[in-house]
């Protein structure tokens, strides 16, 4: 559980040939490539996750959508089944650092 | 994370706003008559979808995000427009999966399949052994699906090997996976159904229930390694839940569009019963998979009815609702398979079976066709569409 840290304090974008329909209880990820299947038993996480791409770290993502700090490690958890699956891919920002 | 969170399970029981998948039967032409065909396939016919007409199902089907569907028929691969409107889906953020017989998978449609990496395709074969096949499928069959395997594997392909279990192919489930891992294909075992020429051919065919027994363990034993369509949820009821969703999702997940338009609750239900509309009405499809009758009666929650004090009714749900439709069965009572036996008691009391709405086999069937290896007299099938859930891998998300 010590890498959710890590997913969090990462930047990340969705996958290529990853498609999100939000549906009522959360929202379905489908990667085209794979041909799996994921599933967010929460609309929060939906819009975590939507807000990937405009934020430096998984954590900004989390605290603009409105999460509280206590509830970030279940949401690095779920971020890192994510990545597991190859549905979101670290976006490399070294450039936007320097 | 929230107060109502439900399992993922009673989400998808409840219906989706779009199906993840569906199944999508292009034609009723084939050139085999298999005598368990679950689509009564054969002839064409004449009112089905024009090419202009196919392509706007894909813009809907793209607009509501419908992943992929699962092509099939009849023998999909012989509308002339076949490759045309694959292009078409995949291009339109459809991705296809599709069931053929191997009649046309040359070398050059090889090349093609392997071009397109959205395209997944699977060849349908019922027996390890020429004899076994093409008793059911047709002299010729087998070769015809091997000569398309050895196809696939050359343009670097890797394919489904789609099996239809039987009585009579039950006993070479290894060998299937030996067929499968010579030609880099993946083994798809899914459930015979009474649907369609499969009703005429049900009793003679469907694994006895030791071989249910027998074809349980030997899913357990090789887990993910092979595919189900998650067909068999009925085993559920032995005790450990196979991989999959282990759920109906007719009408909730998925459904069928049948050639000529007709949207049916799932790919075993093609009869009046389990229709809900056209994709030709005024609300085209989404209409109808939004507000048919049908499709939200299916979405309220079951009864269990005379399974409900069952104790195994919470892995099983009753079984496949097409299977008990077809052989007489209540559709709030036990599957015919039921694991437990409640089938083969409740199949004893059926006075009479429902008519089949549709037909579309070859008048005098065709040269070369099915003979059984007992007594039956037709058979038929295709390799079996699947559940369109079929390949999936579901990651439910910890809130």
């Amino acid at each position: 559980m010590t890498a959710d840290v890590g997913v969090l304090d990462r930047a990340w974008d969705l996958s290529p040939g990853v498609s999100v329909r939000p549906e009522s209880f959360g929202a379905l990820l489908y990667h085209f490539g794979t041909r799996r299947l994921s599933f967010l038993k929460d609309r929060r996480l939906l819009d975590v996750v939507q807000r990937l791409p405009d934020c430096a770290s998984a954590r900004e993502a989390c605290l603009s959508a409105g999460l509280e700090p206590d509830e970030l490690p279940a949401y690095g958890r779920a971020l890192s089944t994510l990545v597991d699956t190859s549905m979101i891919v670290e976006r490399d920002c070294s450039k936007e650092h320097l | 994370m929230t107060a109502t969170a439900l399992p993922l399970v009673e989400h998808f029981a409840l219906g989706l706003d779009a199906p993840i998948c569906l199944t999508w039967e292009l034609t009723y032409a084939c050139n085999l008559a298999c005598s368990h065909c679950l689509s009564s396939s054969g002839r064409r016919d004449p009112d089905e979808l024009s090419t202009a007409e196919c392509k706007a199902v894909i813009d809907e089907l793209q607009r509501m995000q419908v992943f992929y569907v699962n092509i099939g028929g009849g023998e999909p691969t012989v509308r002339s427009d076949f490759w045309e409107l694959l292009d078409y889906a995949t291009s339109h953020d459809v991705g296809v999966k599709f069931s053929t017989n191997g009649i046309k998978i040359d070398a050059e449609a090889a090349r093609r399949i392997a071009a397109n990496s959205y395209v997944d395709v699977q060849i349908s074969i019922d027996g390890a052994t020429a004899e076994v096949n093409d008793s059911v499928r047709g002299e010729g069959s087998y070769a015809t699906a091997v000569q398309a395997l050895q196809h696939l594997a050359d343009a670097g392909v890797s394919p489904k090997l789609s099996v239809v279990c039987t009585r009579y192919n039950i006993p070479q489930l290894d060998e299937f996976k030996e067929i499968a891992d010579r030609f880099g294909a993946q083994l798809r075992l899914t459930r015979l159904r009474p649907s369609g020429r499969g009703a005429d051919v049900w009793d003679d065919l469907h694994p006895t229930q030791a071989q249910q027994r027998e074809l349980y363990d030997w899913l357990v034993a090789h887990g993910d390694g092979v595919l189900t369509g998650d067909s068999f949820f009925h085993l559920a009821a032995y005790g450990e839940a196979l991989p999959g969703l282990n759920l109906c999702g007719a009408g909730r997940v998925v459904c069928l569009i049948d050639p000529v338009g007709d949207v049916y609750a799932c790919p075993f239900a093609i009869h009046d019963q389990f229709l809900a509309g056209n994709v030709r009405s005024t609300g085209g499809f989404a209409g109808v998979w939004r507000e048919s009758e049908l499709f939200l009666e299916l979405r309220e929650p079951q009864s269990g009815g005379s399974c409900k004090g069952c104790d195994q009714y919470d892995a099983c749900r009753g079984g496949c609702m097409a299977a008990k439709f077809f052989t007489g069965l209540p559709l709030d009572g036990p599957d015919p398979e039921c694991v437990k036996g409640h089938g083969e008691a409740a199949l004893a009391a059926v006075v009479t079976k429902p008519a089949p709405s549709l037909d579309h086999s070859h008048r005098g069937g065709v040269r070369g066709g099915p003979v059984p290896v007992q007594i039956s007299m037709r058979r038929p099938d295709r390799a079996c569409d699947e559940d369109p859930l079929t390949g999936m891998s579901l990651t439910g998300l910890p809130a």
